[in-house]
């Protein structure tokens, strides 16, 4: 297919349609909101359904109804409308359903601002609502990208049958970049949804629940999800370098745009004669600790750089730990980082090695 | 002598004992959709959404899918299913702290987008599960654990009629109120809820039927005292009979 200019809230959109998923809910907010247009143009020239719920809270349980009744579905939304649907979240996780979920990140808390940021990086990655479970977590750092993680987490959300995320700031969402579709073919073996609520015709009714009162069969249905975030930790790590090399000043470690500024950055770096190299996590759940702490060891230090107060920093410590001194740099408040703030905080940091 | 059976357990409902407590009318509920989900021939394509609330184990009672629903979502969960699989019945079974409190904006909506789906809506003017606090049915001057002096209207407003709150919306539905309490209102909550289920299956419009049930543990009272409790005190505010048609 030739390559067009998109819109990222558009590729995403189309990115599903081309995953089959012909069903969409979800509620108005900002910066977003050119998802649910496009799906409601959309989806109705492939057969498709697109419901303007009443709510965030409604739209993630019609996900979880469709997505029970074995669905293609997703749904997406911004920081404080992903707040309201971390409930069915919950839900969808602790019953072992497959869907996928688009976090267009503005700058928070509460209402915040409508500005890009990437504070809801613990929420995505550590929980967020009630429980002890995990979501698959994808961070795109382009239109491309966005496109490519969304069709890829179709497939791992029915592989795992687990609420997958794909957590974007809102430049992802407003820019135009080139994006090619390449023809959709299954990225994993899926096997048929035979758990489904279709009708019990032929077979025993099948239900759908996360509801297990006698403890120790919740126990042990916490260890069957264990066990499953383990093959995910085992399996579906992604990650990116650039610029790596065995004598690194600095490694630095950012995701989604924020990479792309840094390596903007790094370029200009060189021509101080500082090596500066990038390790970009794409999955954000699961972490690749080991890998970056691979990267690490080539360099005399590691800079992370977040648009928020510091929260991958935590999974970036856990992953160095105490190996190499690691600085960060970050904005807050929908306010990007600039290639210029990387070079400065960059040298600043490596003159003391 | 040849043997004829007169009556016996719909293959809908499961040979299995329920947890509902002695003199709770959910047991004839239940039996009443079962029953019509045989009758309609509907049952192997039938998914029901349990609430939270009593009813929460249903899936554990009916012979068909079930999808458990978190509190007061069911309709949400049953437009999904529907919007997803139009060929599939879908009912949810919620009760009146899940439907018309928690859930108010769910069920509102769901009604006013016409999902072609049923909703059973089980009224016993009081949260059960929890332990007999006060629900947005509950009576004015019922005495319940957190309205301990009883329902104070000029503190926390009156009970709301989700019958008519339904029926009020413009979008073409089926909005019927029966009770459980005696038989012959039984044999007239089985028309309601056949007539309801037979709308579905023509793709017709969102159907709902309000249904008054006892509460004799949480009333404090015993299972007979209250069928008369309910006639007494719930039919006088919630009038019985059908609120809406579609045209």
């Amino acid at each position: 297919m030739p390559k067009k200019l998109l819109k990222g809230a558009e590729a995403i959109g189309e990115a599903a349609v081309q995953a089959g998923c012909k069903l969409f809910f979800g509620y108005p907010i900002t910066p977003q909101n050119e998802i649910p247009e496009y799906m409601s143009y959309r989806l109705p020239q492939v057969g498709g359904t697109f419901v303007q719920a009443e709510s965030e809270v409604a739209a993630s349980n019609m996900l979880y109804g469709a997505a029970g009744a074995g669905a293609r579905v997703f749904t997406t939304s911004s920081s404080p409308g992903i707040s309201l649907m971390m409930e069915a979240i919950s839900y969808i996780a602790g019953a072992e359903l497959p869907c996928v979920i688009v976090n267009i990140m503005r700058a928070g808390p509460g209402l915040g601002g409508i500005l890009p940021s990437q504070g809801d990086y613990f929420q995505a990655t550590k929980g967020g609502g009630h429980g002890d479970y995990r979501c698959l977590v994808l961070a795109p750092w382009s239109v491309q990208e966005a496109a490519d993680l969304v069709m890829l987490a179709f497939d791992l959300a029915d592989f795992y049958r687990n609420p997958v995320m794909v957590i974007a700031d809102a430049l992802i969402g407003q820019m135009m970049e080139p994006v090619e579709f390449k023809p959709y073919k299954p990225q994993k073996e899926l096997k048929p949804k035979d758990w489904a609520t279709t009708g019990c015709k032929g077979r025993k009714p099948n239900i759908i629940n996360s509801l297990f009162l006698d403890p120790e069969v919740l126990e042990k249905h916490n260890q069957k999800l264990k066990k499953k975030y383990e093959e995910m930790e085992k399996n579906e790590k992604r990650w990116a370098t650039y610029e790596i090399s065995d004598d690194m000043d600095v490694l630095i470690v950012a995701f989604g745009t924020v990479g792309r500024v840094a390596l903007t950055g790094i370029q200009l770096l060189k021509e101080k004669g500082i090596r500066a190299g990038l390790f970009r996590p794409i999955t954000l759940y699961p972490f690749p600790y080991e890998e970056l702490k691979k990267e690490a060891m080539k360099a005399k230090a590691v800079f992370v750089f977040e648009l928020s107060t510091g929260q991958m920093l935590e999974d970036v410590k856990l992953s160095v730990m105490d190996k190499k001194p690691i600085s960060f740099y970050g904005r807050q408040g929908g306010i990007l980082i600039t290639p210029e703030e990387v070079v400065e905080e960059v040298e600043k940091f490596s003159r003391k090695f | 002598m040849k043997s004829t059976t007169v009556f016996k357990r719909p293959e809908s409902i499961l040979p299995v004992p329920t947890h509902y407590c002695p003199g709770c009318t959910h047991g004839i509920i239940h039996r009443v959709v079962a029953e019509t989900l045989d009758e309609l021939g509907i049952r192997e394509r039938t998914v029901g959404i349990a609430p939270v609330g009593c009813s929460v184990l249903a899936y554990d009672y009916f012979n068909c899918d079930f999808h458990e629903a978190s509190h007061g979502r069911a309709p949400a969960v049953a437009t999904g299913i529907k919007r997803a699989r139009p060929d599939l019945i879908v009912f949810t079974y919620q009760g009146d702290g899940d439907l018309a409190s928690i859930g108010m904006a769910e069920i509102v909506h769901c009604a006013n987008r016409g999902e072609k789906i049923t909703v059973i809506f089980v009224n016993n003017a009081i949260y059960g599960m929890t332990g007999g606090q006060m629900a947005p049915t509950t009576l004015p001057g019922q005495v319940t654990t957190t309205t301990p002096y009883g329902r104070d209207v000029k503190h926390i407003g009156w009970p709301i009629r989700m019958a008519e709150l339904i029926s009020s919306l413009k979008t073409p539905a089926f909005v019927a109120r029966c009770s459980a309490h005696n038989p012959l209102l039984v044999v007239k909550l089985k028309e309601s809820v056949k007539k309801a289920f037979q709308y579905q299956v023509e793709g017709r419009c969102f159907t709902f039927v309000e249904v008054l049930s006892t509460c004799p543990t949480n009333w404090g009272i015993t299972p007979t005292e209250a069928l008369k409790w309910l006639e007494e005190n719930m039919l006088p505010y919630y009038k019985l009979g059908i609120f809406k048609e579609p045209e």
